[in-house]
């Protein structure tokens, strides 16, 4: 089967700095993919780059479903086909949760207002904040608002859902709801690319773990795998760190 | 005289009423043409601050910081009473309605540039990852939230114009002001002055109360 996201020899420089360097990574339908790695290593551009939100050096290509991303007629058919949900939500403060999520199935994909919003109020009850149709962004927890985000990103039925950091914003206590909801979602089958610093989700949840640093993939396999049995040294290194660092706080 | 007689004349009210509201005309229309030029003169401000190439980026924000800076009157005065001296003789309307055009402009600049830039990044970038074109991404998100921004000081901006059209009086302009002070040395009674107050206030109350409900409308609808 092909590879719903195929990256292929991706690099990214701002002037002099390289912020991504030769990057190779396949996606395959169905597949729970989560990034993780050190601040500044490159997880975000990465994701950002196959959607276009970053844009990438020629001599790479992101292919989404066999089409090339790249500016021109084909970046709205395959932004159409990749959801994304941001570390700060991004919602629309003017609009309530409901129109926030029947906005771009209505305008985009032409689907009437009616089947658009009994379809809202299904995502909404999946994310478990059906009652909150009525209210605008600015009325709910972060929580509560990332799970909109969560929503308002499925509605366009998309073939990948990317995640940036979506718990890094949220208050400790939120972070549990949303980790939820995208449990839900890798298990009913949604194909996910994950950037996080969350590693008990990373390995519970993701089929494939890849460790970034220094624009780079130093290793991707199975959460058990890295987490278990790291061949690199700087693999090691950070997940000691993260790791040791939640211990200590728990004791 | 009783203080009826003297303030609030209902003869001196009558006969002065005719000269006051050929003022409230001139008043009014100057303040049209001050805010209508104001905003065409600072959107297009605004625009090339934003995106024009730096220099004239950075002409644009001196014109908008000098024209801050500067008191109406004087600006006025100047274009009323020195201009002619280089051999540019405006009339008493077009001085004024000059001068509350460049200052509108430099305040509405400020405005426009301070609502499109307030929209965050990230609603741009939510658009662009749901797949909207610019059309709509303007016209469903960043416009509606754009225009909320800026109308409430722009409707203060537009009473601070009409409050402003006032200083046009000492060129000699037969605004509402000017027209009370006449009707007032020919009656020999305050009244047409005390009425003249009473219509200006008349005319931007609502303003002013339509300014408040807005702001508090849209704190409330932030949180």
């Amino acid at each position: 089967m092909p590879a719903i996201v195929s990256i292929k020899n991706l690099h990214k420089s701002y002037g002099s700095f390289r912020a991504l360097s030769g990057i190779d990574l396949e996606v395959q339908e169905g597949e729970v993919v989560c990034i993780v790695g050190p601040s500044g290593s490159g997880k975000s551009t990465l994701i950002r780059c196959i959607n276009l939100l970053e844009s990438y050096d020629d001599q790479g290509q992101v292919l989404v479903d066999g089409v090339r991303v790249e500016r021109g007629k084909a970046l709205r058919r395959v932004r159409k086909e990749v959801g994304m949900v941001f570390q700060s939500f991004n919602l629309f403060p003017h609009l309530t949760v409901q129109e926030n999520i029947v906005l771009a199935p209505t305008r985009v994909r032409n689907v009437s207002p009616e089947v658009a919003n009994s379809k809202a109020l299904d995502l909404l009850q999946r994310v478990g904040i059906a009652e909150q149709a009525e209210k605008y962004p600015g009325q709910l927890s972060g929580g509560q608002q990332q799970r909109v985000a969560i929503a308002r990103a499925l509605a366009m039925e998309p073939r990948v859902m990317l995640f940036d950091e979506p718990t890094s914003s949220l208050d400790p206590e939120m972070v549990g709801e949303v980790l939820e909801v995208m449990k839900d979602l890798a298990d009913s089958g949604v194909t996910m690319i994950v950037v996080t610093h969350e590693m008990g989700f990373a390995r519970q949840v993701a089929d494939r773990v890849v460790f970034m640093d220094a624009g780079k993939i130093v290793e991707a396999g199975t959460p058990a795998q890295i987490f278990d049995h790291a061949e690199e040294e700087r693999t090691r290194l950070f997940l000691n760190a993260v790791l040791g660092h939640k211990d200590e706080k728990r004791n | 005289m009783s203080f009826t007689e003297t303030f609030l004349n209902w003869d001196v009210l009558v006969s002065s009423l005719p000269l006051l509201l050929s003022g409230l005309k001139v008043t009014l229309l100057l303040g049209f043409v001050g805010i209508l030029f104001g905003l065409l003169l600072g959107l297009f401000l605004a625009l090339v601050r934003i995106y024009a190439i730096r220099p004239v980026s950075l002409a644009a924000k001196i014109y908008t910081d000098v024209f801050r800076s500067i008191p109406i009157l004087v600006l006025l005065i100047v274009i009323y009473y020195a201009l002619p001296f280089v051999g540019l003789r405006l009339s008493p309307f077009m001085s004024a309605a000059v001068a509350l055009t460049l200052v509108s402009g430099a305040y509405t600049a400020e405005i426009f540039r301070a609502g499109i830039e307030a929209i965050p990044r990230g609603q741009f970038e939510a658009s662009h990852a749901l797949g909207l074109g610019y059309r709509h991404m303007m016209a469903d998100v960043v416009l509606p939230q754009a225009i909320r921004i800026v109308i409430p000081p722009l409707t203060n901006n537009c009473i601070n114009v009409i409050k402003d059209t006032a200083l046009a009086s000492v060129v000699a302009m037969p605004d509402l002001l000017k027209q009370a002070t006449q009707a007032q040395a020919l009656e020999a009674n305050p009244t047409p002055l005390i009425v003249a107050a009473l219509i200006y206030v008349a005319l931007l109350w609502p303003l002013v109360v339509f300014v408040g409900r807005l702001e508090k409308r849209y704190r409330r609808e932030e949180r």
